[in-house]
């Protein structure tokens, strides 16, 4: 049993606004919807299948209802930024089994207008609340560590936000078009040891939807085909704090199941699009789901390695999460539209990888240096 | 130092209470597994690794290294050591590294467990030694 080739991206939609006061987060998600339904050609009738996380306000009932669905499959898991990667391989899922043939999944919030609602607090609460774990801190723990056992360097770090800048210039929609340097990067005040404001991921409201659907319908729609060949999930936690180890993370295990289930390896892989929410976080997803050795992330990454056009891995060429968006503080949605822009042939042009016909969608959601999980899609053009 | 920051006090659970209430005796807790033998924090009811119910408290030596730390200095009560500690004993765990200059951590430093009252139990940090 195996999802690959029974489930088709069929449409994609992002938000192209960063600062949303004037909505609500509700309606954010009936915009991104109806973004992604156009997309594809379609209607919210059509639509038996919804995917939401966390972000959607009210959940399940209160979007259902709000959206005027009528699903026959859903599916609310909350891993935090990769919750839409997740989605994504559980509505491929859902389609091969037969519980759903057209698949919505939504993202939206608005974190750069108001503070973000609390957590629930888990098991761990006594012992951890007051100790101030932030995603900032969290990563910076993880980045720390990495420095000390590999010989990581700021310099190395700063090269994945330079890729990333490179990248955004060309984005009329991104937060920051600017292209930066390693000194830049290097000189912007200091956050959380040892990461700097320019290794941090911009704060946006906004939103993204993907219309998932069936190979049979996916054909006959206008857009190109770009297909899900593989997927993995997992999750990483300090587990009674036995063999602590943050230097490496769920992706070990999310990596390895969606390249085994597409049957390729990363060196065939033309695009990737790496969750960026902090410069640490696309290094060592990098060592992780396998485009270089444990530890070998700060030299793979350097050089411009990342960049479209110069270096031999093309990562978030919309700007990612760094430089163009970051809705919800969730990036695992963006990753995907990004990847299905590249397949599609739809990317910038002075960004566009050339015969682009095999990419990686990856993220992590939680905190990378805490708990956290990681999901992997690999997306084909059919 | 801007000391006398307020902590939040630990609400506690029928769980985790033999933690908190030698806590307020300054004895340090872990938990060991009569089963596979595995020392693990926080403290659980049953083992997180053989899933065995034969887990029995430990006083910790409170004595351990630094894995790793980030200093927080974007904070509005102002900047913080958040780092993780493994204990003599084995287990990894979060806390703040308090009472010290923060500018010297280092990876590897030897560090042993203080408290700091709340408005029920105390909390455990941890502070550089030697």
């Amino acid at each position: 049993m195996t999802i690959k080739g029974k489930a088709y991206i069929a449409g994609i939609y992002e938000h192209p606004t960063r600062h949303a006061p004037d909505k609500s987060t509700a309606q954010l998600h009936a915009e991104v919807a109806k973004g992604a339904l156009d997309d594809a050609g379609l209607t919210s009738k059509d639509v038996d299948g919804y995917f939401c996380a966390g972000d959607a306000p009210g959940g399940l009932w209160s979007m259902v209802d709000y959206l005027g669905l009528k699903p026959r499959h859903v599916d609310s898991t909350e891993t935090g930024g990769c919750s839409y990667l997740i989605h994504l391989g559980h509505a491929a899922e859902a389609i091969a089994a037969g519980k759903c043939s057209i698949a919505l999944v939504t993202l939206a919030g608005k974190p750069r207008t108001g503070p973000m609602p609390p957590r629930a607090s888990g098991a761990e609460a006594d012992f951890e609340a007051a100790y101030g774990a932030t995603t900032h801190n969290a990563y910076g723990m993880c980045a720390m560590r990495h420095m000390h056992d590999y010989g990581t360097t700021s310099e190395q770090l700063a090269w994945i936000k330079v890729a990333a800048s490179h990248h955004a210039q060309y984005n009329p929609h991104a937060m920051l078009r600017d292209v930066v340097t390693v000194e830049d990067v290097l000189n912007s005040p200091m956050i959380s040891d040892p990461l700097h404001r320019m290794d941090c991921c911009v704060v946006t409201d906004g939103g993204g939807a993907l219309i998932v659907t069936t190979p049979e319908i996916a054909k006959s729609l206008k857009k190109p085909l770009v297909r899900l060949i593989g997927h993995g999930e997992a999750m990483k936690g300090p587990r009674g704090g036995k063999d602590l180890d943050l230097t490496y993370s769920a992706g070990v295990w999310s990596g390895p199941r969606a390249f085994e289930e597409a049957g390729v390896r990363p060196s065939d892989i033309k695009y990737a699009s790496i969750y960026d929410s902090f410069t640490i976080t696309v290094l060592m997803q990098l060592e992780d789901i396998g485009f270089c050795k444990k530890g070998e992330g700060g030299k793979f990454v350097a050089d411009g390695n990342l960049i479209s056009g110069v270096g031999k891995l093309p990562f978030n060429t919309d700007g990612g999460g760094l430089c163009s968006n970051h809705p919800v503080n969730r990036g695992g949605m963006t990753k995907i539209i990004e990847a299905v822009r590249q397949l599609r042939g739809e990317a910038h042009p002075k960004v566009q990888v050339k015969n682009c016909d095999l990419a990686i969608a990856h993220g992590t959601g939680g905190l990378l240096g805490v708990r956290h999980a990681a999901s992997t899609c690999i997306l084909e053009r059919a | 130092m801007a000391e006398a920051k307020k902590y939040p006090a630990p609400q506690g659970n029928p769980e985790s209470q033999p933690f908190w209430d030698a806590a307020k005796q300054g004895k340090f807790l872990i938990k060991r597994c009569m089963a596979c033998g595995e020392p693990h924090y926080f403290p659980r009811a049953i083992c997180p690794f053989c899933f065995s119910d034969k887990t029995v408290w430990e006083e910790s030596s409170g004595e351990g290294e630094i894995y790793t730390f980030s200093l927080m200095r974007k904070s509005a009560t102002g900047p913080y050591a958040i780092g993780y500690v493994k204990l003599k004993e084995g287990p990894a765990l979060q806390t703040n590294f308090v009472d010290c200059d923060m500018d010297k951590l280092r990876i590897g430093q030897k560090v042993k467990v203080v408290w700091k009252p709340t408005d029920g139990a105390p909390l455990p940090f941890f502070t550089p030694v030697g």
